[in-house]
């Protein structure tokens, strides 16, 4: 019998337990510089914001446990291993004549020795081969799809019965969300067009949605934290509005009606400027939300550590705990409305590609 | 130094922005309570619009 006791109980256990290094709170104090820790906390963290070919789950002394994902190289031939064999930079992996090492997040060529050369600034020269991985973002865009599919194939399967018909279970969170996609962003915006955008922007609002939150579990992703992901989402949009814009767009654009010859030629470097900005804003505002919220979560469960002389063991893992629930909501918050956000600047952007005016 | 400095300014114009933006919700509101949802549509809206701008600024900076 599920009652409210019992669902918030379960909740607690859940939220309170979800942290990304809970699994190495175990640890003894480890007497050291607070130097060398807070750099290595800085180096963790880093890491956990950039893709890997590597999925690390936890670290247990020096040893990293995880499971490795397949590295797919195209390189005069398709190649294909197990990311295990780089050994996290420390190994060169020999496969039909070419040699290939890790350093730093890339694979580069390199000889029988290993050996990468750098430039002035410590940037490798070497080449790399076309890096086709499974990566962790990737796997982490597998698995939002999934998810996806699962969820809206049995909404589909409800539907098909009878347009009226209700759905049962994981069904009826997703069917306010649909309605309030169409109903509150689709149709106001774009008019009566609105069915062919539809797909667009409900697939939009929820890949956001499922990679955010599956930013939030202990797991480690942090795929919308990625700015290429973002760059393909604003991409997606813009290739939208700019395939189906009518006359009247690129009026407005590039010889805006209805004002004096010397502002048209002065408004056109601007709107064409402004065509390029809309999108823009849209990628940087969903990858720096993302990023800076993991950021945040991963510092201040870091206080367990940094602070374990002045407060006690006790004491900095309570406030740490306190503090990272009290951002994990505000997260949650900023998981949705930053899905929010992009659908319905998307289905604004769509709206004025596609409106049809009443002319002047 | 100056990295600090930069990022305090953000703040400041961020927090100005949408501290306007609240109080004029807020009258809003006030007015006209039956058009709350629609008011605090908008304001969020704009919300985050701001914070992209802040946001965008506090990462071009570092």
């Amino acid at each position: 019998m599920i009652n409210l006791k019992r669902a918030l109980l379960v909740l607690a256990v859940v939220v309170l337990s979800a942290s990304p290094i809970c699994l190495l709170a175990n640890e003894e104090v480890r007497a050291e510089k607070p130097n060398d820790k807070s750099k290595e906390i800085g180096e963790y963290i880093n890491h956990h914001l950039q893709d890997d070919h590597f999925f690390s789950l936890y670290k247990a002394g020096e040893e990293t446990v995880g499971f490795p994902l397949p590295v797919i190289l195209v390189d005069n031939g398709l190649k294909v291993f197990s990311s295990s064999k780089l050994q996290h930079g420390k190994a060169v992996v020999e496969m039909d004549g070419q040699f290939y090492k890790y350093y730093h997040g890339k694979i580069y060529k390199t000889d029988a020795a290993g050996i990468i050369n750098y430039d002035d600034k410590h940037h490798p020269t070497n080449t790399k081969p076309l890096d086709f991985s499974i990566t962790k973002n990737v796997f982490g865009l597998f698995l939002a799809a999934f998810l996806m599919f699962v969820g809206f194939l049995s909404l589909a399967k409800t539907y098909k019965k009878g347009s009226s018909n209700l759905p049962k279970g994981f069904g009826r969170v997703l069917e306010p969300l649909v309605l309030y996609v169409r109903d509150e962003m689709a149709i106001p915006n774009i008019g009566h067009r609105y069915k062919e955008f539809m797909p667009y922007l409900l697939s939009v609002f929820f890949l956001i949605f499922t990679l955010n939150i599956l930013g939030l579990t202990p797991i480690g992703f942090n795929v919308t934290g990625n700015i290429s992901i973002t760059v393909c989402l604003a991409l997606f949009t813009f290739i939208v509005t700019t395939i189906k814009a009518n006359k009247d767009y690129w009026k407005h654009i590039f010889w805006m009606p209805g004002v004096p010859v010397p502002f048209k030629i002065i408004l056109a470097p601007i709107e064409v400027l402004g065509m390029f900005t809309k999108p823009f804003s849209l990628m940087l505002r969903l990858f720096a939300n993302i990023t800076a919220g993991h950021s945040v979560i991963m510092g201040l469960i870091a206080i367990v550590y940094l602070f374990q002389t002045q407060l006690t063991v006790g004491g900095s893992i309570g406030i740490s705990m306190l503090l990272t629930l009290v951002l994990f909501f505000l997260e949650l918050l900023v998981a949705f409305l930053q899905a929010f956000i992009f659908t319905m600047l998307s289905s604004l952007f769509i709206g004025m590609a596609v409106e049809e005016h009443a002319h002047h | 130094m100056y990295n600090l400095i930069g990022a305090g300014l953000i703040v400041i114009g961020a927090g100005l922005g949408l501290g306007k933006i609240g109080g004029s919700a807020m009258e809003a509101i006030a007015r006209q309570p039956e058009a709350t949802n629609k008011i605090q549509t908008a304001m969020i809206i704009i919300g985050a619009l701001l914070e992209g701008l802040a946001f965008g600024a506090l990462i071009l900076g570092k």
